[in-house]
């Protein structure tokens, strides 16, 4: 095989979902020069392309929209802006620390870009990850792959379902069966409330009628050809019972897209998963960056949006030569966390996107009292006026981080 | 295709095969080598859908076979051929050579004896090996090992490729591919047991008849190949010799980022249970952790259990801790057809010109081709007249689904002929457009999303169609509207003929 050609743009942004395409726009309307997009679907946008509700755009773009709207807006910003965005493009691997390797119909090519933002976005962890055992029939989804096949290929999914994870999530795959007239029948969450905010709760238990079993797992998945139910357990009491169902939805339990970071070499955070990063969102590779819910799996589309605007000054300042991360500190998560994002704290960097740290939280506390420690010395303790609830990200303002020593050891966050 | 001389004459085969797995294909392939007409029946809509499509996918030495027996010749007899077969038609092989490891005293004591049954198998290239050498080439190894045996050849293979290699072959050379025929019945002609002098059964018209859920095939030959169903069928023709009792063994299949962590095959000591758990690369760029072994009565059952999980589980804890902190791709489970017989029961029946094939429990994959010889063989010393062609097709080249040769997604000039190579649909597997547009018509081609799975790896990667699941759905259906990747008529579908005999 011959070489494949190359291209050099200043800026390869990985991914065009909410975070890469608001890098795009904002780095192409502050003089990045090339900045090329590469996606690797039909059309950029990431998931709210397949989103097809209501609740997109409302930090980022102070508005309310549903989730294709705000992709092709978000497109279209990008585009007007004087991003390069390849759609049907995906970055396959690395021909070298800087050089990209990229399928499209297009050709196969390589791409060394001066700088590049990796925004790969996250997954769903399907049954097979989470080790579900027992048969393996038609109808078992996530909720991401029943949102394509709903939205975006019009098929049909089954009549009834059971919805496995109590995550914000779940509750959009609750309302897309609802649409695809298909019964949410069970909703089983293994914490023992179900998650995400309350109005939304209150909502699905009443207007979506989705009956909720908490403290429970699913233990077995029935059926041959087409699903028929799947066994479910009580964790406390251990009794197991049949669900009836020839649709399972398997949602949230997200885990970052983190290939080519780690095909690239890059340090990954053990908590995330995702890439190690600063408050400027550099990786542990100068001259790439990361954006979106790579980083913390997951948020909302409007704080992934967010820190793809963040990401861009960092970016140009790379660009410029201008760019010297001073040594820095790390930030761990202490139980009942399970973990920060970003991990590391600079001295002379910005205070991350939003000025707020994000954390993942393992434990429901309705006025966290929030700790900072580093080198045993209480930095900060404040109690939060919003709830700490598993299944969705807990945010708390940086300026916590306020009286953290930059040449200390490392700052722990803890609750109580 | 010019196969005319291959055509059933009058509606009947000269040997109807049954079981559409590796060794039943293999059979069909080898004896449409020569000038007889060949069905091969398979009772699911796919061929290779049975054990042939979940088992670790080793292609064996056979250095650990019992020597003597007919299994120990045909596997190793076998490696070479399917080596061989491999290089020619292009299946995915990669020749990592295989570790067996130690753990305790006992099984360090044991080695000398392995080292010794591999040589009495005519196989000497085995050496045995202290804790420091193993850990050389496994460093990410569970703490523990004592010693180790090498097993340099032991290798991995794609199973998928190899059915539908066979099963191609078979059919570009003359056999007619029936699916979706479930023998449920047979009539030998003249009562079952019939038996005459002449050596081509019954004084009627030495014609066999199958009745399958399809209507009924025609042949004077009849191969039973039906894998877990053989002794059902071997039944209906009279007979009363073995049980098959469905050995489960369950499997993980980790994230393909796990791969760097393990190179080679890593065998356990060998107990009079089966081959044991063993860690391989696979030939997808992943790492299997399996299999399990479970004589179960269902032999559907191909779910997996919290049994086996937990088993495994436990066992790579010991085997590799660094794999189990990584992400579970796919778990399965298979069926080894295990008998109430210590070898191959490979017998024919001259009188009823039926011959049977049971019991290839955990070796078929590799031993296939080498079966189909032995077959041959036993065939025409029952009286089955084979006369080689001299106009054979050459075999099929195969689409690579493997990693270690360039896929097509990396092959610059193939997408600027056909930019069909340069849409990936799957991403975590890498399969593009086009392969899915090849597949759907194939020569045997994709009709069900597991189908198109075997022939592509579509949706068989970490995010389980997260993705692409929906896109591969549309796609295939765009290329067979009728029911998603549907049937297609000839050449595989059922041929007018056996319609005008029944
Ligand atoms: C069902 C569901 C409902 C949701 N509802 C809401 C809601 O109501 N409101 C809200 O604010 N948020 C919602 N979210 C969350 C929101 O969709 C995400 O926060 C947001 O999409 C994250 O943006 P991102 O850019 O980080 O990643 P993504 O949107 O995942 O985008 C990543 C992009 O990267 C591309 N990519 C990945 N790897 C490669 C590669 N190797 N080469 C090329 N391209 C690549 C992908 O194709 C994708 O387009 C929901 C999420 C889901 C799944
Ligand atoms: C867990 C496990 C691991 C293994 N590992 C290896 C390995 O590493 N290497 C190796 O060489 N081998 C291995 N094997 C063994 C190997 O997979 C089998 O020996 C081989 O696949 C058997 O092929 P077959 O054609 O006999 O059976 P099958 O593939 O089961 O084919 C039989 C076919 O017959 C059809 N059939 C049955 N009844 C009827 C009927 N009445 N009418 C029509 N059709 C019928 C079935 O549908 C089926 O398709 C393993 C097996 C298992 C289970």
């Amino acid at each position: 095989m011959t070489q494949p050609p190359l291209i050099t743009p200043d800026v390869l942004i990985i991914g065009g979902g909410p975070a890469g395409l608001t890098a795009a726009a904002e780095l192409a309307g502050r003089g990045a020069g090339h900045v090329l997009v590469a996606d690797r679907e039909q059309d950029a946008g990431g998931i709210p392309r397949h989103s097809d509700h209501t609740g997109y755009g409302l930090r980022d773009l102070r508005r309310v929209m549903t989730g294709p709207a705000y992709a092709r807006h978000l497109v279209r910003r990008a585009t007007e802006a004087g991003a390069d965005i390849r759609t049907r493009t995906m970055v396959t691997g690395w021909a070298d620390e800087h050089t990209a390797e990229v399928t499209s119909p297009e050709g196969r090519y390589h791409v060394r870009a001066r700088a590049t933002v990796l925004a790969t976005g996250a997954r769903e962890r399907p049954r097979t990850a989470r080790r579900v055992p027992g048969d393996r029939p038609h109808g078992v989804y996530t909720t991401g792959q029943l949102q394509n096949l709903v939205h975006l290929h019009h098929q049909p999914v089954g009549k009834r379902a059971v919805i496995v994870g109590g995550e914000l999530v779940s509750w959009s795959a609750a309302v897309t069966l609802r649409e695809a007239g298909c019964t949410p029948a069970l909703m089983v969450s293994q914490y023992p409330k179900a998650e995400s905010y309350g109005a939304f709760t209150l909502a699905g238990r009443t207007v979506l009628g989705v009956p909720v079993a908490t403290r429970t797992r699913v233990t077995r998945v029935i059926g041959k050809g087409r699903c028929q139910a799947v066994e479910i357990e009580h964790l406390d009491t251990g009794l197991r019972r049949r669900v009836a169902c020839d649709t399972v939805v398997f949602t949230g339990d997200w885990i970052p897209d983190h290939e080519l970071a780690r095909s690239a070499g890059i340090t990954l955070d053990e908590g995330t998963l995702g890439p190690l990063t600063d408050t400027a969102l550099r990786t542990s590779r100068p001259g790439v960056f990361a954006a979106g819910n790579l980083l913390h799996p997951v948020d909302t589309a409007d704080v992934a949006a967010l820190d793809g605007r963040h990401v861009a000054g960092r970016v140009l300042a790379h660009l410029d030569g201008a760019d010297r991360p001073a040594p820095g500190v790390r930030l761990i998560a202490d139980a009942p966390f399970r973990w920060v994002a970003p991990q590391i704290l600079r001295p002379s960097d910005p205070a991350p996107a939003r000025g707020r740290l994000l954390l993942w939280t393992d434990e429901f506390a309705r006025f966290p009292k929030v700790t900072i420690r580093q080198d045993g010395r209480t930095v900060a303790r404040r109690t939060l006026s919003w709830p700490a609830a598993p299944g969705r990200v807990f945010r708390i303002p940086s300026t916590l981080l306020a009286g953290v020593s930059p040449t200390g050891g490392p700052v722990h966050i803890g609750l109580g | 295709m010019t196969a005319t001389p291959h055509r059933p004459h009058d509606g009947v085969f000269d040997v109807a095969v049954i079981g559409g797995g590796i060794v039943g294909a293999a059979i069909a392939r080898e004896l449409s080598g020569h000038d007889v007409s060949v069905a091969l029946l398979e009772a699911r809509d796919d061929v290779g859908d049975g054990t042939s499509k979940a088992n670790t996918a080793i292609l064996h030495t056979g250095f650990d076979a019992k020597p003597g027996t007919l299994e120990s010749r045909l596997v190793a007899r076998g490696y070479h051929l399917l080596s061989a077969y491999a290089e020619e038609t292009g299946i995915p092989v990669e020749h990592t050579g295989a570790v067996l490891v130690a753990w305790n005293d006992e099984e360090l004591a044991a080695l000398p004896a392995l080292k010794e049954k591999a040589e009495a198998n005519g196989y000497a290239h085995c050496r045995i090996v202290g804790a420091d050498e193993v850990y050389g080439v496994l460093p990410h190894l569970g703490e523990g090992a004592l010693g180790g045996l090498t097993v340099p050849d032991e290798s991995i293979i794609c199973t998928w490729t190899t059915n539908l290699a066979l099963a191609t072959d078979a059919q570009r050379r003359g056999t007619t591919v029936l699916l979706r025929h479930a023998v449920t019945g047979v009539d030998t002609g003249d009562g079952v047991g019939a038996d005459t002098a002449d050596g081509y059964g019954g004084g009627g018209d030495g014609v066999t008849t199958l009745h399958t859920s399809a209507g009924d095939v025609r042949a004077r030959w009849v191969v039973n190949a039906a894998g877990l169903g053989a002794d059902h069928l071997d039944r209906l023709f009279g007979h009363d010799r073995f049980t098959v009792t469905p050995r489960r063994g369950e499997l993980f299949v980790f994230d393909k980022l796990t791969r760097p962590l393990v190179d080679k095959i890593v065998l356990p000591v060998p107990t009079s249970r089966g081959k044991g758990v063993l860690i391989s690369p696979t030939i997808y760029g992943n790492v299997m952790l399996g299999p399990t072994a479970e004589d179960l009565t269902d032999r559907t059952d191909t779910g997996t259990s919290e049994d086996g999980f937990d088993f495994l589980l436990t066992k790579g804890e010991r085997l590799m801790p660094r794999l189990l902190a990584e992400e579970v791709t796919a778990s399965y489970a298979g069926l080894r057809a295990a008998i109430d017989h210590p070898d191959y029961l490979i017998e024919a029946d001259p009188a009823q010109r039926y011959l049977l094939v049971g019991g290839i429990r955990s070796t078929g994959l590799t031993a296939g081709i080498a079966i189909a010889e032995h077959v041959r063989t036993l065939l025409e010393e029952a009286g089955l007249k084979l006369r080689p062609r001299g106009d054979v097709p050459e075999p099929p080249r195969m689409p690579n689904i493997g990693e270690a040769a360039p896929r097509p997604y990396e092959d610059a000039e193939l997408i600027a002929r056909d930019p069909a190579y340069g849409t990936v649909v799957c991403f975590c597997e890498r399969v593009t457009e086009g392969e899915i547009r090849d597949a759907c018509h194939a020569p045997l081609p994709a009709r069900t999303p597991e189908g198109l799975r075997r022939r592509t790896r579509a949706m068989n990667g970490r995010c389980q169609g997260f993705y692409c699941g929906a896109a591969v759905a549309a796609l295939s259906a765009r290329h067979h509207p009728d029911d998603g990747c549907g049937s297609r008529p000839a050449p595989c579908g059922r041929p007018a003929q056996h319609k005008d005999n029944r």
